[in-house]
């Protein structure tokens, strides 16, 4: 990969909620990533992390607090004006968790889909009625499907009204946030199978946000870890889930239940003590240092640096390398 | 030996606007002591109505209990609020649910809430109640339970409600502690912890656990039987390693089909099972699998398949078993693990 197949380029991101009273919610604190054309970057962590904030700064739905985006080498704006919302939504879109509250129940699934369309004005009214149609067709609906309601439809029905939505406007990059995680395995997998078909076809560089590991290797080029609003480990799906680097990573491949008795039986129990801490004091030296197995001494003073190890496209943050 | 619950023939109905709705259409199945039970299926397919029932929460009306009993020991608790002079709910079968924010009730104190069966069950007084719940507390392994014990809901993690409910539910030390989808709210590394602290807790004072899920692996970790359900019925029932290297019904062999592998051959699809579940307003006449099986035969559609004994302690309810038809070999694609 060279610099010219970046697609977007995160440096240094920032987003910090203040709780009134000089005290901060550090959401996503200094995240710095990469993401190139026409791939998959699977991001994963418990909840709590950050992840959807991540992904909904990178798209200018919340404003961030420092940091630097390049769309194309194009710096993106601190805050978004109305206009700039209408610039960039034909390039970037996002894909919500929940089917049920994120479509509005009063409107027609036509006219959910064609909003986009309808406000950005590339297209002619009538011409939007026949988008609307050819796209319901292309997520696997009907096309009269366009003068019903949401409620009408199932979970798994609902989540691919929401990648019509999305896609509509053919954007170059999708946020999807949890697309599947409200969704039953068997519908999970249909709207996995989707997804893949949908980016082959439009060639879209996706972020996929999700807790489920060994879904979202399935479809990532790549998985990026986070945890308390830092990078722990970024590489290659396959190497960062069958040789995972970081203590943290280690810990949630390890407790991902398999659906194979046998290799259950013979796990030794993975689960680790304690929950995520909470993102307002974040501790000093490493976040994760208070849960980890291998902690050091060293790790509740420095921070460690996301820094490349071995291969360029593997990156831990842990002093136990480096 | 008579098992410690026996379900036969469950069937409930709901009467809604729409029309009746057959949520569960006559269930079977049995559960040992001390054993772990998973009832696997789609949302929809009435996992939760039917344990909901068996324990007397479904509200009736708008439910219908149309047939069948379930027998814990031998004695009838349909219908009934006590058995053999103890309370069913609470005493004799523990319950939590699936949100532990939602499920408990934010004006009191942790502590008061575990407390509360204990009370009402076991006679005991409020200040020996609560000394207990401390206990209970330090059982599920909330650290600083006697501080804990005095907060809120809302100090709590999702996590720590969760064993919060898992407190309260065996309070009472019930025979069957029945948790409904425990961990699908909580993270993989919570759910790691709440497993493992079922199964402690399972071991220590020796209760049976039905455990309603949608997830193959969180039933491979922690199943010595599994009941799969479809459209309102169990297709298929047996030892854990029946229904993952011998499966029988074409439905469990598509839910496996449809979960991910920890297979580093990125070789292996995913292959959803296409379609979604049948309408249970007008159940359909044959198998409920039917339009979606890729097995399906003429008589699918019109009959419904009788209930075969494969095994011991292992059965299914699908055309494909019965004498003289055909075999797939789709079905058969996981032999090479016996």
């Amino acid at each position: 990969m060279t610099a010219t197949d970046v697609l977007l380029e995160i440096k240094n991101l920032k987003k910090y909620f203040a709780m009134g009273s000089g005290q901060y919610i550090h959401a996503v604190d200094d995240v710095s990533l990469s993401i190139f054309q026409k791939e998959i970057v699977g991001l994963v962590g418990e909840s709590g992390s950050g992840k959807s904030t991540f992904g909904k700064t990178i798209l200018g739905l919340h404003s961030k607090t420092a940091g630097e985006i390049f769309y194309r080498g194009e710096a993106l704006p601190k805050k978004y004006k109305t206009s700039d919302y209408r610039q960039f939504a034909s390039r970037m879109q996002m894909i919500f968790q929940d089917p049920y509250s994120s479509l509005n129940p009063r409107m027609t699934v036509g006219e959910i889909i064609g909003e986009g369309i309808r406000l950005n004005k590339t297209f002619k009214l009538s011409e939007v009625k026949d988008r609307v149609a050819v796209w319901l067709e292309r997520v696997g609906l009907q096309a009269d499907h366009m003068s019903r309601y949401p409620h009408e439809f199932s979970g798994g029905q609902r989540q691919r009204i929401g990648i019509a939505r999305a896609l509509i406007l053919e954007p170059e990059f999708v946020v999807c946030d949890e697309p599947i995680s409200a969704l039953d395995v068997s519908v999970q997998a249909q709207v996995v199978n989707l997804m893949g078909e949908l980016k082959q076809s439009m060639g879209l560089t996706l972020l996929f946000i999700a807790h489920d590991l060994s879904m979202v290797r399935y479809v990532s080029d790549r998985m990026a870890v986070m945890y308390l609003g830092s990078l722990m480990e970024v590489g290659a799906a396959d190497d960062l889930y069958f040789s995972p680097m970081h203590p943290y990573t280690e810990v949630l491949v390890g407790s991902n239940p398999e659906p194979d008795p046998t290799a259950e039986r013979e796990r030794l129990s993975t689960s680790i003590q304690g929950e995520i801490p909470s993102p307002v004091n974040v501790p000093a030296g490493c976040r994760f240092a208070n849960r980890c197995p291998k902690v050091m001494d060293i790790c509740r003073k420095d921070t460690p640096k996301l820094i490349a190890i071995n291969d360029p496209e593997r990156e831990v943050a842990c002093h136990l390398y480096g | 030996m008579t098992p410690l619950l026996k379900v036969t023939n469950l069937a409930v109905e709901f009467s809604t606007y729409g029309g009746i709705v057959c949520a569960v259409r006559g269930v079977d199945f049995e559960l040992e002591a001390g054993k772990t039970l998973a009832i696997v299926g789609e949302s929809g397919c009435g996992k939760s109505v039917t344990v909901q029932s068996m324990m007397g929460l479904t509200p009736m009306p708008p439910g219908r209990l149309v047939s069948g009993s379930a027998r814990l020991r031998g004695e009838e608790i349909l219908g009934q609020r006590r058995v053999q002079g103890k309370e069913v709910r609470g005493a004799e079968i523990g319950m939590i649910f699936q949100d532990p924010m939602t499920s408990l009730n934010p004006t009191m104190t942790i502590g008061d809430q575990i407390a509360e069966p204990l009370q009402v069950h076991r006679g005991f007084s409020r200040r020996e109640a609560f000394t207990e719940a401390v206990k209970l507390l330090e059982l599920t392994k909330i650290p600083e339970a006697q501080k804990r014990a005095k907060q809120y809901p809302f100090e709590f993690s999702g996590g720590m409600l969760q064993r919060a409910m898992i407190a309260m539910a065996i309070a009472c030390k019930p025979s069957i502690l029945i948790a409904d989808e425990p961990t699908t709210a909580l993270d993989v590394t919570i759910q790691a912890q709440i497993l493992d602290l079922l199964q402690d807790i399972q071991q220590e004072i020796g209760m049976a656990i039905i455990l309603i899920t949608h997830d193959l692996g969180v039933v491979a970790r922690v199943a010595d039987e599994v009941a799969v359900m479809y459209a309102g019925k169990v297709v298929e029932f047996g030892k854990v390693d029946d229904i993952f290297y011998r499966s029988a019904h074409p439905y469990t062999v598509g839910l496996r089909a449809a979960m991910p592998v920890n297979d580093p051959s990125r070789n292996h699809v995913l292959s959803p099972i296409e379609g979604s579940p049948p309408d249970l307003f007008s159940p359909p006449a044959g198998c409920g699998y039917c339009s979606r099986c890729p097995e399906a035969m003429e008589i699918c559609a019109t009959e419904a398949p009788p209930t075969k004994a494969l095994n011991r302690g292992h059965t299914s309810s699908c055309w494909l078993q019965q004498d003289g038809a055909p075999h797939p070999e789709s079905l058969f694609f996981n032999e090479e693990r016996l």
